[in-house]
């Protein structure tokens, strides 16, 4: 009997079915190789289908998203009792991703923006005397693992063929890395960068550019040319994608292991290298980040160490 | 908690400058409100704002680094490296909703008892007037 | 080693300091509250820790409790952690194992309520129980000492202190900012109380420096720039040219008679501007070292080139003049400097009730030493500046000191100088000599005796601030003269006295660029401006630098057997420092873990000791744990957290933040 593997997703913009996808011809080895018992994206299971399954019966469960309404953590429930090995698939899984941006308001903040004087969703209603029910939708955006063990992380946003490749190699290898182990390299992205050598040895930056404004040139480290790149803070393993595409890093593989708070380092990191020592000099070059939780956090502010901005 | 609200303050002293300022605070007998708890380090270069960040989160109402003036720092520049720092770190509070009078730098030199005192109390003081900090604002999962 | 005596076993230690911290502190519930936390096997209080017995108790403990991490509650570890590391050593530990918790200095002696002060106490343990067992064993580093000294400043402070270790076989560097040595010292007439005359004790002291093979003496000259560390320092000495070649120079002094000005049209600082002297000239007779200097601002050869340079003439063969001499740069390496650099008096001015510049017979009581000494301007004759004599003499004490408007600190000297001007005035000219003190201070040896032989002389003294000097005359005998108006509060009446002439016993401060000065030797300054001592008591020569001592009145007012004393241990301290050989640093030196730096360079520009360096070829940093000091800012900028630092770890921190913030 082929071992079962479960995909599912939550708070997710479907990136990451996506990249299961980008594997190509390697996705029909994958799917000859196990028994895909429930895929809402691409097969029809329903619900149902895995609570009738055995606790324990899905070898492992790939789950991508951040969960941010009550429907999304009994699912993510449902699949860690069924399954033998839960994976925070993504970025949003692992660490909050974008949509734990949301946790700069909270529910009403956010019925507000998208509503606004329209009808709001309720959790519980009544229409023509029957009940009906949606999820109860949060003020905070949480990491999975959050509201279930987590066996093992594969960063990105999403996560690159490369990445997912090797971890499903690990994972079905015959010495599978210790619980809770994030399955790319732990050093920061200038281990890999093609840029590295160009990062001249003292760079201090007297001006910090948005992507907007510059057309960087392609050989240079992006850093010296002014532009918030934070691949120094950034788990390596998508072999530096972005800064093949001229852009700089976001951080969409989190920090190393070392590092408790992803934005807090890249923060300070990038503060250090401010050319000056006069506060209001200082002031005028940080103008240039005009949203720092954004800039820093943009995939972990629910895993941050302040996991969301205080509620009103 | 106690019954009457008392802020607590984690501070971040340097080494050289602010933790020899609250020392002699203590050999001159300059009394002030025991709400402040020092952590020395070397240098206010030193202070990772992932300090900063986990004393919040873990619940401190403020949280007050102490260097030496611009010039007189130990290790040269140290303290202007904190100056940077915090510059980007209180934007970045601001937007996570913490009052900006709940994170303070301060250059307090190894003379300057007394301004361990002032800076003490005035935080006390201002931490009391915006009265307890929703502690851990984590997410709060049904 | 944990491991094998079954995890982490803490031991708590909770002194008393005496009623220093049970008074404040409820030192048996806090000893009691320490027992509960994890990982701790015993909470001991004790009276005194740092005294044998009590360091007896840990060393015991370890052995018999099989401790492996130690937590002593007690003072500041500026104080005592050295001592609290060697128990742990006596008791066969590694002495990093030791976290101190500072409720002394930062509890007990600053908090009034025992509640909460002992809240804080609990609080600050808990944390460092918490951070303790996070400590890992650390070897101290050792750095050598290079055997040469600085001495900065050439008064009395700085060449006795060069002269003792020069004597002592060791290479000394002695700068000076003015064109001689002396210092002060140089300007007086007598030292109190002795009455021994201060040039036949000095200038035997310069002439020893100038003469002495280990001593190389730079007048003229200003330290710029400091680099390194105990045992290994490179200082800038910026060299000003006083364009008479002291290697050519014989000391005739025959220039100075040539010089085309056959007045002397400029004032002379070293007589305060009480005599005038030539662009090219010598301080003093027996200044130090024996060769003129040119006064490139009042020389007419500078301002128009059309000079005759009959100087240069009279100097003849021995070609010693050179209007082309440059300001120059030397470099060099010590291992430890010693900071003398003495005090400047107080700007009579500022207490502008008393007349200073507006009535020309009140004088500073420098410029009256001047007067009474013998190669002054008036070949010591005490006379007023119309050429009489004074018949009467005030002298007010404490001008510049004791009083919040100016210097709050009591000067220490002016009493005892006052009191020796008003012999000396007295000796000179008969006058009478009124002193207006607040408290008459003679706290030294020979001192009082030398009070009461001045009240034997009659001179008088009356207690009392001076509210003002004024020539405002309100009866016929008050004409002409300066009117003191005082207090006199042990009649408890406002009198008038009526004299010729006013003395103001200036007090002492710090030098106006202090600040800078103490920058550039990285030292601090403590409230009032003098350099700060490491430790008021225990430490008073040494700073918070290792390797940099202090000397003399840089660090506060003080006499001339104080300020030689002072000098003289600032000289044993580095004499102990070289004879060592060595000295011991902290090892809180940051550190790469080679395996996980990506190399991004973030850490390089932010050293300010050159020690985080690329290599080129694994292409990641390194940190030289010799250059590093400590300072943890690269720690803290590392955006992949792989620079961590010894005794400041990551994990150690957040423990205490953490141990702080859990709420029992």
């Amino acid at each position: 009997m082929k071992p079962k593997v479960a995909f599912y997703w939550c708070a997710s913009c479907g990136g990451c079915e996506e990249a299961v996808v980008d594997l190509n011809e390697e996705l029909l080895e994958v799917a000859n190789a196990v028994d895909i018992v429930f895929w809402p994206v691409a097969l029809d299971f329903k619900e149902k289908d895995v609570d009738s399954l055995p606790d324990g019966s899905i070898l492992a469960s790939f789950i991508n998203g951040a969960v941010r309404n009550s429907h999304q953590q009994e699912m993510a429930q449902l699949l860690r009792a069924k399954s033998q090995l839960v994976v925070a698939f993504g970025i949003c899984a692992q660490l909050g991703g974008i949509p734990g941006l949301a946790n700069l308001t909270g529910a009403q903040g956010i019925f507000q923006e998208v509503y606004r004087d329209g009808v709001t969703p309720a959790t519980r209603h009544r229409e023509n005397g029957y009940p009906l029910s949606l999820p109860e939708f949060w003020d905070t955006v949480v990491a999975l693992d959050r509201v279930i063990a987590v066996d093992y992380y594969v960063p990105g946003c999403p996560p690159t063929p490369n990445i997912i490749r090797d971890a499903l190699h690990v994972l079905l290898g015959p010495d599978p890395p210790p619980r809770g182990t994030v399955l790319a390299p732990d050093q920061a992205l200038c281990e890999q960068c093609p840029r590295k050598d160009t990062r001249p040895e003292k760079l201090l930056v007297k001006e910090f550019k948005r992507v907007h404004q510059v057309i960087p040139d392609q050989q240079t480290c992006l850093l010296a040319q002014g532009l918030a790149c934070l691949g120094p803070g950034t788990r390596a393993g998508c072999n530096a994608l972005c800064v093949r595409g001229n852009m700089p890093c976001t951080g969409c593989f989190g920090p190393t292991s070392r590092v408790r708070d992803f934005g807090a380092k890249a923060l300070s990191a990038m503060a250090s290298v401010i050319d000056s020592n006069e506060e209001s000099e200082i002031a005028r070059i940080l103008d240039a980040v005009p949203d720092p939780v954004g800039t820093f956090y943009r995939y972990s502010l629910p895993s941050s160490l302040l996991g969301r901005r205080r509620m009103e | 908690m106690p019954e009457v609200y008392e802020p607590k303050i984690v501070a971040f002293f340097c080494n050289w400058c602010t933790y020899l300022a609250a020392d002699l605070a203590g050999t001159s007998r300059i009394k002030h409100a025991p709400n402040a708890r020092v952590i020395r380090v070397m240098c206010s270069g030193r202070v990772d704002p992932q300090f900063v960040l986990d004393a919040f989160a873990r619940g401190a109402d403020g949280v007050l680094i102490g260097g030496c003036h611009p010039g007189d720092c130990h290790y040269q520049e140290g303290n202007y490296k904190a100056l940077r720092r915090v510059a980007l770190l209180r934007r970045l509070l601001k937007q996570m909703g913490i009052e900006e009078e709940r994170f303070r730098l301060e250059w307090i030199s190894a003379a300057e008892g007394e301004k361990v005192k002032t800076v003490i109390n005035d935080m006390v003081e201002k931490l009391h007037a915006l009265g307890p900090r929703v502690p851990a604002c984590r997410k709060e999962v049904a | 080693m944990s491991e094998a005596n079954g995890g982490i076993r803490i031991g708590v230690y909770t002194c008393h300091c005496g009623t220093n911290i049970a008074a404040a502190v409820d030192v048996e519930s806090l000893a009691a509250y320490a027992a509960t936390l994890p990982d701790v096997v015993v909470s001991r209080e004790y009276k005194y820790l740092c005294c044998d017995p009590g360091q007896d108790l840990i060393r015991q403990d370890i052995a018999d409790k099989r401790l492996n991490r130690i937590v002593v509650a007690a003072c500041s570890p500026h104080l005592h952690e050295h001592t609290f590391r060697g128990a742990l050593v006596a008791g066969g530990l590694n002495p990093f194992y030791l976290q101190l918790v500072n409720i002394r200095e930062h509890v007990a002696w600053v908090h009034e309520d025992r509640k909460e002060a002992t809240r804080k106490a609990e609080d600050l343990l808990r944390a460092a129980v918490r951070r303790v067992a996070r400590h890992e064993p650390l070897e101290p580093g050792r750095t050598p000492i290079h055997p040469d000294v600085l001495v900065v400043g050439g008064g009395i402070a700085g060449i006795h202190a060069a002269l003792t270790l020069a004597n002592a076989g060791k290479r000394i560097y002695l700068v000076e900012r003015e064109p001689t040595i002396g210092g002060h010292m140089a300007k007086f007439d007598r030292t109190f109380p002795t009455l021994d005359c201060a040039a036949c004790i000095l200038t035997p002291k310069m002439s020893a420096v100038k003469a002495h093979p280990n001593i190389t003496l730079w007048t003229y000259s200003e330290v710029t720039k400091v680099d390194g560390h105990v045992g290994n320092y490179t200082v800038k000495v910026k060299r000003w040219p006083r364009y008479v070649r002291e290697d050519l120079c014989a000391g005739c002094m025959e220039c100075l008679e040539a010089c085309v000005y056959e007045e002397a049209r400029v004032p002379d600082d070293f007589n305060l501007g009480l005599t005038k002297r030539k662009p090219i000239y010598i301080a003093f007779p027996e200044a130090v070292p024996q060769v003129p200097v040119i006064d490139p601002d009042t020389c007419i050869q500078f301002k128009s080139g059309k000079c005759k340079k009959t100087c240069i003439d009279a100097c003849g063969e021995r070609h010693a003049i050179s209007f082309q001499l440059q300001e120059k740069t030397e470099e060099i390496e010590v291992g430890s400097i010693i900071v003398a650099t003495g005090f400047q008096v107080f700007d009579a001015r500022r207490a502008s009730y008393y007349g200073y510049g507006v009535y020309p017979n009140v004088y500073t009581a420098l410029e009256v030493e001047r007067l009474v000494n013998a190669s002054g301007p008036t070949g010591g004759e005490v006379v007023l500046r119309d050429g009489r004599a004074p018949k009467t003499v005030g002298i007010v004490h404490c001008v510049g000191s004791r009083d919040e408007n100016t210097n709050r600190w009591c000067s220490r000297v002016c009493c005892m100088y006052s009191l020796k001007l008003a012999h000396l005035i007295k000796e000179r000219t008969g006058a009478e000599v009124f002193n207006f003190y607040i408290d008459i201070r003679t706290p030294g040896k020979g001192f009082e005796e030398f009070y009461q032989k001045l009240l034997n002389e009659r001179v008088h003294f009356i207690r009392g601030r001076v509210a003002e000097v004024t020539d405002w005359a309100l009866d016929p005998t008050e004409e002409g003269k300066l009117v003191l108006r005082v207090e006199d509060t042990l009649a408890s009446l406002v009198r008038r006295i009526p004299v010729d002439m006013v003395v103001l016993a200036v007090g002492l401060e710090p030098h106006p660029d202090a600040p800078e000065t103490g920058r550039i030797f990285n030292i601090s300054c403590s409230e009032e401006g003098f350099f700060l001592e490491r430790h008021p008591k225990l430490a008073p020569v040494n700073t918070f630098t290792d390797g940099v001592f202090l000397a003399g009145c840089c660090q506060g007012p003080k006499d001339i057997p104080d300020t030689v004393a002072q000098a003289g241990a600032a000289a044993a301290e580095a004499l102990a420092l070289i004879d060592a050989g060595s000295v011991e640093t902290e090892p809180n030196t940051a550190y790469v873990i080679a395996e996980v730096c990506s190399g991004c360079k973030t850490c390089i520009p932010l050293c300010p000791y050159h020690a985080v360096t690329f290599l080129d070829n694994e292409k990641k940093v390194r940190i030289d744990q010799a250059m590093c000091r400590g300072c943890g800012t690269c720690v803290a900028a590392c955006p992949s957290g792989s620079i961590r630092q010894h005794l400041f770890e990551d994990e150690q921190i957040f423990e205490e933040i953490e141990g702080i913030l859990a709420y029992a």
